[in-house]
């Protein structure tokens, strides 16, 4: 009898431990934390280029993480990307003339989409589209144009 | 033209083997789902085959966690350092673990301690004719004896691979961080920003959750199948140990095709 309850304590130990195990890969390893429990409103950027973007990438105010980018349409009248910025319902006083750029996190970093707030009175409310954008930065362009204005110094 | 009969006629009783095996473990495995709800009230028998498959392959799933996250940790920053990105480490470690080493090592090592342990217990039993006597009896073998251990697997599996990668996790931790001087913070951190709790761990979890069922179904088996003699038992338990290698492995790389294949 004794033995049933020794081996029944460390079945109760293992499962406990398991559970545990996956409640610590849950928690501390995967981005459960990050994403916060809350709601979300959605704002609308229209960007001319958004290359290396991808959804689910941060959107961020000052260095801050505030939302993920949700969906990234192609609008084939305009020839421009729509990005759906999903916002933590809780940072819902983002000033009507915000601007969104889209950058890279480090020289090879992940791209992200960077808000700077802008000063005016009224707030963006959901699915309000913002105005003021900065098209991500294309390595091989910045290259391109770099030469070629070497080469046009260099020309007498 | 006799000696090409011949070995048609081996090739076609090796084909027809295999099959009838195959047919046999599939009527086994309905079997065995059939004799799962029967075990609801004698949960006790579960609990026993739990400790002998789940609690004694701890040490062995703990310490192999542990020197797997430990040498993951130096071999990735080997590598991360070139190009100066040592702050990924985390991110490295945890998602090797939780999407692949975690299900697969501990499917092979659970093959190794728990199913080969498996396999000769059911054909002893076999052999000295135990099961035959419950058979005598008019207790089900497979309800008594199979079903409970089958079952025991089933749950344990799962498990061990969370608690393999949660303590390779923090073997990487210890190196990365306590013995190469990765920033604590951005280990985390980097981690926690592209290891997606859907995505990543429970797609982990699925795997071992499909590699228990198959690891198990293997064991019991073969013991079950096997030729009630030593010799038998010791051909019996190889096979479960080299079937379930194969298998997981195999199911690994479909899995994995069907879970990360597409963007």
């Amino acid at each position: 009898m004794a033995q049933t309850r020794t081996i029944e304590i460390w079945v109760g130990v293992f499962i406990a431990a398991g559970l545990a195990a996956l409640f610590v890969l849950a928690m501390q390893v995967s981005n459960l934390s990050v994403m916060g429990e809350g709601g979300s409103y959605q704002l609308q950027a229209r960007f001319e280029n958004v290359s290396g973007l991808k959804a689910r990438a941060p959107v961020t105010m000052g260095g801050v993480t505030i939302g993920r980018v949700g969906a990234i349409q192609f609008d084939d009248t305009t020839y421009e990307a729509v990005v759906t910025l999903n916002i933590d319902e809780r940072f819902n006083q983002i000033p009507i003339d915000t601007a969104a750029g889209v950058y890279t996190s480090g020289l090879l970093g992940e791209k992200y989409v960077g808000l700077e707030p802008g000063g005016a009175d009224e707030m963006l409310g959901n699915n309000d589209v913002i105005r003021l954008t900065q098209s991500s930065l294309v390595l091989e362009q910045l290259i391109g144009q770099f030469l070629f204005s070497k080469a046009t110094e260099g020309a007498p | 033209m006799n000696g090409a009969v011949e070995g048609l006629r081996r090739l076609g009783r090796t084909g027809l083997g295999f099959f009838e095996r195959l047919g046999r473990g599939h009527l086994l495995l309905l079997h065995l789902l059939g004799g799962l709800p029967g075990l609801l009230p004698r949960f006790r028998l579960v609990v026993q085959q739990i400790y002998a498959v789940g609690v004694l392959s701890l040490l062995i799933i703990v310490v192999s966690g542990l020197f797997v996250g430990m040498v993951l940790g130096l071999q990735g920053y080997n590598t991360l350092v070139d190009f100066g990105a040592e702050q990924s480490l985390g991110t490295v470690v945890a998602l090797t673990l939780v999407r692949e080493l975690g299900p697969v090592v501990t499917a092979l090592l659970f093959a190794g301690r728990a199913g080969s342990a498996l396999t000769a217990e059911i054909g002893l039993m076999k052999a000295t004719e135990q099961l035959s006597g419950m058979e005598m009896m008019a207790v089900d073998p497979v309800r008594r004896v199979l079903a409970p251990r089958f079952l025991a697997g089933f749950i344990s599996m799962p498990l061990l691979a969370a608690i393999f990668s949660a303590v390779g996790v923090m073997g990487g931790y210890f190196v990365g961080v306590g013995l190469l001087g990765v920033d604590m913070g951005a280990y985390w951190s980097q981690m926690q920003a592209s290891v997606d709790l859907y995505e990543d761990v429970a797609n982990g979890v699925i795997k071992s959750v499909v590699f228990g069922f198959v690891a198990t179904w293997i064991a019991v088996f073969e013991g079950y199948d096997a030729v009630p003699t030593s010799e038998g038992v010791s051909r019996a338990t190889t096979r479960t140990v080299v079937h379930t290698s194969l298998a997981v492995l195999g199911l690994d790389f479909v899995l994995t095709a069907l879970m990360f294949g597409e963007p």
